[in-house]
This record gives C-alpha cells, structure tokens and sequence, in this order.
C-alpha cells in the first residue's frame, strides 16, 4: 500500500476580486512523500497562485488543500511548520549577515530562544550553522553581510535556510531564475542531494523545462486547469512521437517510393524536402532497409520534454481560441488567448501586492 | 500556539527592524533634516510669529512638538512599511513562518518604536546642541514619555495601514494626514488661542485641532516636560493625566480596530 499523500490538492478554485474568470479552475493533485514534484505552465497559468495558495500566502476560493496532514483552512500554522520556501524573489535581508539571516529563520520557526547575538546563542545553534556553512562551502563568510555574496551563494544559503527547521516539503519558486549555467548546476546537485538524504518531498516551478525532465511527476497548467499531470516521459510519449527524418537527393522520388509500400510520412515543414515518417525504437532499421531510394540524411528524432511542452500549450490555446470563436453566443468572450494570459499575469500580480 | 515562541520571533522581528535602522548610516543621518530644518526655519519662522507676547521660551515648545512629531510619525511610517515588506527581502519570509498575525504585528510596532527612540535620541542631541535648556529629571520624564509617543503613533499607522492596499497609495496619502496635523496639533505654533467665539472659520479650524491624534502626544510631551498647565506659562493645553487618557482610548482603538482588519485581511486576502 502506498503512503498518504503529503500534498492533497483537491478542487482548488481562486478567483480574484474583479476577475471574470478563475485563475485557478478546479485544480486536484496529490503529492506523495519524498516526490520531486513539478508544476509547469506559460505565464498567466496559475502556477504563481497555485503555490501561493499552498505556502498560505494566498486564501483559496473554494476546495481544499492538505498538507503534511494539516489543513490549510484550519491550520495554517501547521501547513507552515511542514513547509520551506525558497520565493521567487531573493528573500534575505541584505542588510543582516548571512548568520543572522538564518538566526533570525530559526527563532521564527521556535527553533531556539531569541539572543541579540551569536555568541549568547546555544551551542546546538551554533553546531548546526557550522554544518551548514560547510554545506553550502561558505565557511567563515557565514559571518559576512549578504549584500558580498555572489547570486549562486544567495540562493543556495536561501535553500539552506528554508531546511533549517527540518520542513517535510520544501517548495521552490523558479528557485534559478537569474543563475548562470555554473551555479543552477550546482544549486541542482545540492537540491538533489539534500533531497536524498532528507527525505524531502520537492515542489518545484520552473520555466527550465531541462530541471522538470528529473522531476519524478509533472503537472501542466494552461489558463488556471491541468492540462498534462504524469512522469515527464509519459507527457512527452503521450503527446508526440518519435520520428525518423530522411532526406534524399531526389525527393519526389523518395515520396512516390513511400507512397507505393504503404508508408506513411509527412513532409518535415511546409515546403522541405525532407520528410518524416514515424517510429519507434525497434521500427528504425526495418524502416531504412525497405528503402531503396538513395538517402542522404537519416536523423531519428527524440522529442523531448520542452516540444511536448509547447505543443500543449499551443494546443491549449489554440482549443481556447476556437471555443471562444464557437461559443460566442453563449457568453463566454475569453479573447486572444495569449492577450489574456499577459493580463491575467498582470492582473494577479497586482492582486497579491 | 506556544508563548514562548511567539515572545522570542516578536523580539527578534523587532530587533531586526532596530539592526536594519542603526546599521543605514545615511537614514541615520536623514533622521535628522527634517526636524533640524522644521525647528530652525519654520519654528523660527512660524513659532516666532505665534509665540509672540508669550512667557514661555519659543525654541523650547517648538523642540518638543518637533521632537513629539518626529518619533510619532515615524512609528507610523514605518509601520505602513509593512505593506511595502510582504512583497520584498526577507519580510516575506516572516508571513510564512508559523507565528500568529499578532506576533507579526507586535514584533513590528515594537521594532519601529524602537527606531523611532532611537531617532528620538539623535533629536535629543540636536535639541542640547542649539542651546535646549532642561534639568535631568525633564530629561529622564521625556524617555517613557517618548515610548508611549512611539506606541501610539504605532497604531495610528496600523489603522492606516490596515486601510490601504498599497505602500504607494499609503504614502500619497500619508502628507494629507500629517501636514494639516503640523499646524492643527500644535507642533510648531500654540493652538490655544484658534477659537474665537461666533467666526465659524477659526471655530472650525480649533474643531480640527481637537480631532488631530498628534495634538494630544506633543501636549503630553509638553506636559511632563513643563511640569503641567500652570508652570508652563501657556505652552500646554491639558493636563498630562488628559493627554494620556485620550491617547490610551483613540490608540487603544486605532490598534484595536487595525489589528482586526489587518488580520481578517491576512486570513482572505
């Protein structure tokens, strides 16, 4: 039998004040324990209220959201002891070194009693911070303001901060966002490691679609629903399929031979050459064998999770746009669907100013 | 809830809104043009006119209302701040710890009031260095003096605060609320004599000045200061033990009635 789930979203509904629409629309997902979980989606999707509704920054219109066994409704308190964050937004006081920033975390979350300074604080505190700053291989510049730290060093003593009171869910907002290549690699092996060991359930939202390929489940939004929730291979399989790009020196001829044996192919873009013909692994070889056109190129494409991820998109948007051409009489004027996914953005951002 | 860690998280969010203030070299110093430039060129100005004919010494009254004004404002300024910090640094991080809304809240008046002492004292030292005569026990009176100024100035902000969507629009509005309180209260120039009888305009304008929450900290500065009404030649209007009662019942509400509504905000915003 499989554990309960530590994060069970069940008929999430936001609206926002003066909104004619919902930005969440009857959301439901579980999360189980130690998941690395990811929620993906265009700007506007609902991906930013979603996780401001599980972080209790933001009240749900309807539906109910449990975390680690406590409600949110109810038990906001609790949802926040179960929980690290890592936000969007750089979150450390630059004006405090980067000790006291994470003092001042552990006596918010009731970790040990308030001391003016690090030296009156207890021995335990003082182990841990040590520990960490090997960790996160700061060292003696724990002591040093925040304001020196690099942008790579900010997040990961953000991360490292957001574990210190041992959350069972640690939620990352686009937790690399403005990270060179070098540090967002590095920022992942510390995320997955930790992850290991810990035991962490994560909970990430990215616009990187290369950091949700290691996700163990994702989660597509478009326009506040879900339009894709499984493992990235079988989003990616379930939506486009594997192909084998052949290119010959006469394509007309190439075409006619395809024709003639039954195969079926599609030319690769409107007006090339170059055609595809669909196949899986083991279809590769009997496919060119049975060729006898001279080929010039052979390429066997694999989609991956960022085409199968815009191509829902774009399937979303595009059934958006036709609905709202076909549905007109009934009331419903949803408009250029990307118009509207700039708006709603906007128009949520204001909201949780 | 455990009392415990709620009493530590409000120390330490005060403690870090003081650390932030004493660690900012320039704001320490900008603490101090506002009052220095309102004491010399308006009080000069202004207070000089008004104080005309009258016993008490000019610079002394327009120091305390100036020093009363400063601490209040601030208080209140910097509890707005709180609207500006859910979205920004590490504010942020505090919404979403496990502490109660009420923590939150008293952690930030404590630590504004704080700073706003600590503003106090550098005004302190500007009021000595013009020349701001007084004995130690007048200097001693003015420290509980200036918390419950801070404290209320606190709650003025909370409701306020509780009130406004935005920092931005909070700040628009924020010179409307305090200028018209500059003169109305008392700060620069004696209201004592802005009611004459049967001119509605000076009856009206003495109406605004008893409904102006300032007027009654900077009375209660002057107050203990003087030593009350009699000695002070003038300079105050009530007695302190008045002052202190009406800005335990209009802070006690203002602090009431922000804190309900900054909490019900929190719980369906």
């Amino acid at each position: 039998m499989s554990p309960p789930p530590i994060i069970r979203v069940d008929h999430l509904v936001k609206r926002y004040r003066k909104a004619d629409r919902d930005a969440v629309a009857d959301v439901s997902f579980d999360v189980a324990p130690g998941e690395f979980f990811s929620l993906l989606g265009p700007n506007g999707a609902g991906k930013t209220t979603t996780i401001s509704i599980l972080t209790t920054t933001l009240a749900p219109t309807g539906g109910t959201v449990t975390i680690d066994g406590h409600d949110l409704g109810t038990d906001a308190a609790g949802v926040r002891s179960s929980v690290g964050i890592t936000f969007q937004t750089p979150s450390l006081d630059k004006n405090l070194s980067a000790e006291e920033n994470v003092r001042l975390h552990a006596i918010l979350y009731g970790l040990y009693p308030w001391r003016p300074s690090y030296t009156l604080m207890p021995g335990a505190y003082k182990k841990r911070l040590a520990d960490l700053a090997d960790v996160v291989g700061l060292g003696g510049d724990i002591f040093k303001p925040v304001r020196t730290f690099s942008g790579g060093m900010r997040r990961k003593l953000e991360v490292v901060r957001s574990l210190i009171h041992h959350p069972r869910v640690l939620f990352l907002d686009e937790p690399t966002t403005g990270l060179d290549p070098a540090s967002r690699r590095d920022l992942w092996t510390y995320l997955l490691e930790m992850r290991q060991t810990a035991d962490t359930t994560l909970f990430l939202t990215t616009h990187y679609l290369a950091e949700a390929e290691d996700a163990g489940r994702i989660c597509v939004l478009s326009r506040g629903k879900i339009i894709a929730l499984g493992t990235p291979t079988d989003v990616t399989a379930s939506l486009l399929e594997r192909y084998v790009l052949l290119g010959a020196a006469d394509p007309a001829a190439l075409r006619a031979e395809l024709s003639a044996k039954g195969i079926a192919y599609t030319d690769d873009a409107p007006g090339s050459a170059n055609v595809r013909v669909a196949a899986d692994e083991g279809d590769v070889q009997p496919l060119l064998k049975s060729i006898d056109t001279p080929l010039t190129s052979v390429r066997t494409v694999l989609p991956t999770l960022e085409d199968a991820y815009l191509a829902l998109v774009e399937r979303d948007e595009l059934g958006a746009r036709e609905e709202a051409a076909g549905l007109g009489e009934a009331g419903i004027v949803l408009g250029d669907a990307l118009g509207e996914g700039a708006l709603v953005d906007a128009e949520s951002r204001e909201v949780i100013q | 809830m455990n009392l415990s860690h709620e009493l530590n998280a409000m120390a330490a969010i005060a403690y870090r809104d003081l650390m932030k203030f004493l660690r900012d070299r320039s704001r320490i110093v900008g603490t101090l043009v506002f009052p220095a430039v309102f004491i010399l060129i308006l009080g000069g100005t202004f207070g000089a006119a008004a104080a005309e004919g009258r016993a008490f010494d000019m610079w002394t009254f327009v120091f305390l209302g100036v020093f009363a004004q400063s601490m209040w404002q601030s208080s209140a300024m910097g509890i707005i701040s709180l609207l500006e910090d859910r979205e920004n640094d590490f504010s942020q991080a505090i919404f979403v710890a496990p502490l109660s809304r009420y923590t939150i809240l008293g952690g930030k008046i404590l630590g504004e009031s704080l700073v706003s002492l600590a503003q106090g004292v550098v005004i302190f030292a500007f009021g000595l260095l013009i020349g701001i005569r007084m004995d130690v026990s007048q200097a001693l009176w003015l420290i509980p003096v200036s918390i419950l100024v801070c404290l209320y100035g606190g709650a003025f902000g909370l409701l306020l605060m509780a009130n406004m969507k935005s920092q931005r629009g909070a700040q628009q509005i924020f010179p409307f609320l305090l200028l018209p309180q500059f003169f109305l209260g008392g700060v620069i120039s004696p209201v004592d004599k802005l009611a004459e009888e049967g001119d509605v305009i000076s009856l009206s304008l003495d109406f605004l000045s008893r409904i102006s929450p300032l007027r009654y900290a900077v009375d209660l500065l002057r107050g203990v200061f003087f030593g009350g009404v009699e000695p002070s030649q003038g300079a105050v209007l009530a007695s302190p033990a008045f002052n202190l009662a009406v800005m335990a019942v209009v802070g006690g509400i203002f602090m009431a009635i922000g804190t309900a509504m900054f909490v019900r905000q929190e719980r369906t915003r």
